[in-house]
């Protein structure tokens, strides 16, 4: 038992050292969950497995903004509770400065929820409707103590409903007296009040109206510049994930298609999917409405317990062949790319991956 | 078993040939709320028309006042609480406020239909797609059971569901979202209306999927000539599939404009502030221009000009006197036929 915590302490010691700006923070290697699928009620049996995430694999680099684009249904917000240590995974790992926090648990993994925070979709559902704003802010100081003693604790929920472009008065009020854009700006305070390093946001501005969202938006740019922090961006909204991101991923099924920097992806795709995702975005512009480049994806995303064979993303892909269904294909640099000076040589999952244009095609 | 007169089925000829104004027109409507805190007043004089084979896209943040719209011109809105002080809406030249609720009913679903937003919960868990698609047929042209089990399964081959004989029996919850709302158009579609309106019928949606779903929605309007209301708040749909736009804040219509204008030349500040606060895909600017403070609350709408407290060049004028909605003129006072703007400021705004 002494053991033990002796090594938790050696945990929350090598949890302090800073990380340099450019330094991978998070590396998340081989990413696996996969929840069972059981039949019988007294004697239940495992008859398959939903494969959520499947073999996930990326770096967040300290003071970058990491998108990750897909479906539903395409497991990203499941990534976002195995980051977390919400979800326990099947396999793989999650290493936060070095420690793999998948498998932590007690004090050492309290330590490093203390630095990675979440900020959720649904300004609605996510605080609590019967606490106030300065207990729902405050609550982080009761699990983590030493951010802030008692009776500094109150002035302290004040200062961050400034810094999120609240009035530090409004401490005593209630959510449901506030509005959508409002309500999630106290869910950001939220996450910012243990100082974190790294904040997962999940469709952080889906529910909010146009307007509300670029105040939103701007606010988290504003935030991650004032405090150094690193953002796991996750949304299905491909125009905002390009406007927050440095680098974005791309999932489809449970893995990830491609991945690279926000013009490697959107300017210079590879992977069908993406450029099949781009090409269904409608751009508020009529005059480019008569000529894009239009791939319409027929059918829907197949269930995930039962997956295509091979690449997963063949059945609704019009280059499949062959090859495709029985050989899976690894996200590497393309090997026509490779060891090429152009933004196409970018990590890919396809056998057959070819650049198109499709958002300034015309 | 229902009060709908069965002799009158035989399907109307598509074009009544007295009427020749717009197909769909609301004049002046005005829709309230009654609540313990007050009157919400949600549409204050909303104007428009829809022609055959036209695409409005209304165009509003939420409780502007869109929906609210669309629910009273089917006549579905719920009163009490809602009242409709003034207003008419006229389809094909005739006032449906003022009709019987009989006559109404004739016209609810044959020859105005509706798509809405969440296929989940619009349609019935416990009944399977096809008996829920058929009910349009029996219930309207008093069709037998079989018949309408048979043009259930053409209507689903229509809106292209795969194995649309196989899976007529199946219940709503068997269906992913993309085909749920393909669902929901069949169903609007059935008795082949004059005029659809869809109420953000792929917000739900995946953007592959959106996709799919707004193009088999322009091909049946199409093929059927019909009229299509499409009520949105996202900028990029209305880019992609409408032909004119009206956009609505507080109740009232703010702006009326083609398509290809409104994109090119806002002539309102709120359309400017939206055009600009949203981030386009093919490019990457800095910061996002953001339209600062809250859409207002119902109970008490700000006076003048609804918009004032949010806008960057509101002036006393503004705070005082509400802009009606006026023709846009080009700066030598030229026409720009279907312009509209309300706002004081309307010519630095467009010329500016």
């Amino acid at each position: 038992m002494a053991d033990l915590s002796k090594n938790d302490e050696a945990v929350a010691a090598a949890l302090d050292v800073p990380v340099q700006r450019g330094e991978p923070i998070l590396q998340v290697r081989n990413l696996q969950k996969h929840f069972p699928l059981t039949q019988g009620i007294l004697f239940k049996k495992q008859v398959g497995a939903v494969k959520a995430v499947d073999g996930v694999s990326f770096d967040l680099y300290q003071g970058e903004t990491l998108g990750i684009v897909g479906e539903s249904g395409c497991g990203k917000s499941t990534v976002a509770k195995l980051l977390m240590n919400l979800e326990r995974a099947t396999a793989g790992e999650v290493f936060y400065k070095g420690q793999d926090i998948t498998k932590l648990s007690g004090r050492a993994l309290k330590a490093v929820r203390r630095n990675i925070q979440m900020v959720f979709q649904d300004p609605y559902t996510s605080l609590n409707p019967r606490m106030t704003v300065g207990d729902i802010i405050g609550e982080t100081f009761d699990i983590h103590p030493e951010v802030a003693p008692k009776g500094e604790r109150r002035r302290k929920v004040q200062e961050l409903l400034d810094v999120v472009g609240l009035n530090p008065e409004y401490i005593n009020r209630y959510p449901h007296q506030f509005s959508g854009g409002q309500r999630q700006r106290i869910g950001i305070a939220r996450g910012l009040a243990l100082n974190p390093e790294i904040i997962i946001c999940d469709e952080p501005v889906s529910a909010l109206d146009v307007s509300v969202q670029a105040q939103v938006i701007n606010l988290m740019e504003k935030l991650q510049d004032e405090f150094n922090l690193s953002y796991i961006f996750i949304a299905h909204d491909l125009s905002i994930v390009r406007h927050i991101s440095d680098r974005v991923g791309v999932m489809y099924l449970g893995k990830l298609a491609e991945i690279g920097t926000d013009s490697e992806i959107y300017d210079h795709p590879t992977h069908p999917y993406t450029q099949a995702l781009l090409s269904a975005v409608p751009v508020p512009d009529p005059q480019a409405r008569a000529n894009r480049d239009r791939i319409i994806l027929t059918g829907d995303v197949p269930s995930p317990a039962n997956p295509p064979s091979g690449c997963r993303f063949r059945t609704r892909c019009w280059k499949a062949q062959e090859k495709c269904s029985t050989e899976m294909p690894v996200l590497a640099i393309p090997e026509r790319f490779r060891g090429q000076d152009t933004l196409a040589a970018h990590e890919s999952a396809c056998h057959f991956a070819e650049e198109r244009d499709v958002v300034h095609a015309s | 078993m229902s009060t709908i007169d069965k002799t009158a089925s035989v399907p109307a000829p598509r074009a009544s040939g007295e009427h020749n104004g717009p197909l769909l027109e609301v004049k002046d409507l005005h829709v309230e709320f009654h609540t313990r805190d007050g009157v919400a007043k949600a549409v204050n004089g909303v104007n428009y028309s829809v022609d055959a084979g036209e695409t409005l896209a209304v165009l509003g943040e939420s409780g502007s006042g869109k929906s609210v719209t669309a629910q009273a011109i089917m006549g579905i809105l719920d009163m009490p609480p809602g009242k409709i002080p003034q207003g008419e809406i006229l389809f094909r030249g005739e006032d449906m406020l003022k009709m019987a609720d009989e006559d109404r009913r004739k016209i609810r679903g044959r020859k105005i239909a509706m798509i809405f937003q969440d296929a989940l919960s619009s349609l019935n868990p416990v009944l399977t797609v096809g008996y829920q698609l058929g009910e349009m047929f029996r219930v309207h042209q008093g069709m037998s059971k079989k018949d309408a089990q048979r043009k259930a399964i053409e209507l689903m081959d229509k809106v292209k569901i795969p194995a649309a004989k196989a899976r007529v029996s199946d219940y709503p919850h068997q269906f992913s979202g993309g085909m749920r709302q393909r669902i929901m158009i069949a169903m609007a579609l059935a008795l082949e209306p004059d005029l659809i309106i869809a109420d953000e019928p792929t917000t739900a949606l995946d953007v592959t999927v959106q996709a799919q779903v707004m193009d088999l929605l322009a091909e049946l309007q199409r093929e059927y000539n019909m009229g299509l209301i499409l009520i949105t708040h996202d900028l990029g749909v209305v880019a992609d599939v409408a032909d004119k736009i009206a956009v609505m804040y507080a109740g009232r219509i703010v702006e009326q404009a083609p398509v290809h204008e409104l994109y090119a030349r806002p002539a309102h500040p709120y359309t400017r502030g939206l055009l600009d606060s949203i981030p386009r895909l093919d490019q990457k600017g800095q910061e996002l221009y953001a339209i600062k403070g809250l859409p207002p609350n119902l109970l008490k709408v700000p006076s003048g000009c609804a918009f004032n407290p949010r806008c960057p060049k509101a002036t006393d004028l503004c705070r005082t006197e509400i802009p009606a909605l006026v023709p846009v003129t080009e700066q030598d006072g030229a026409d720009l036929p279907g312009r509209k703007s309300a706002c004081h400021f309307w010519k630095e705004t467009i010329h500016g």
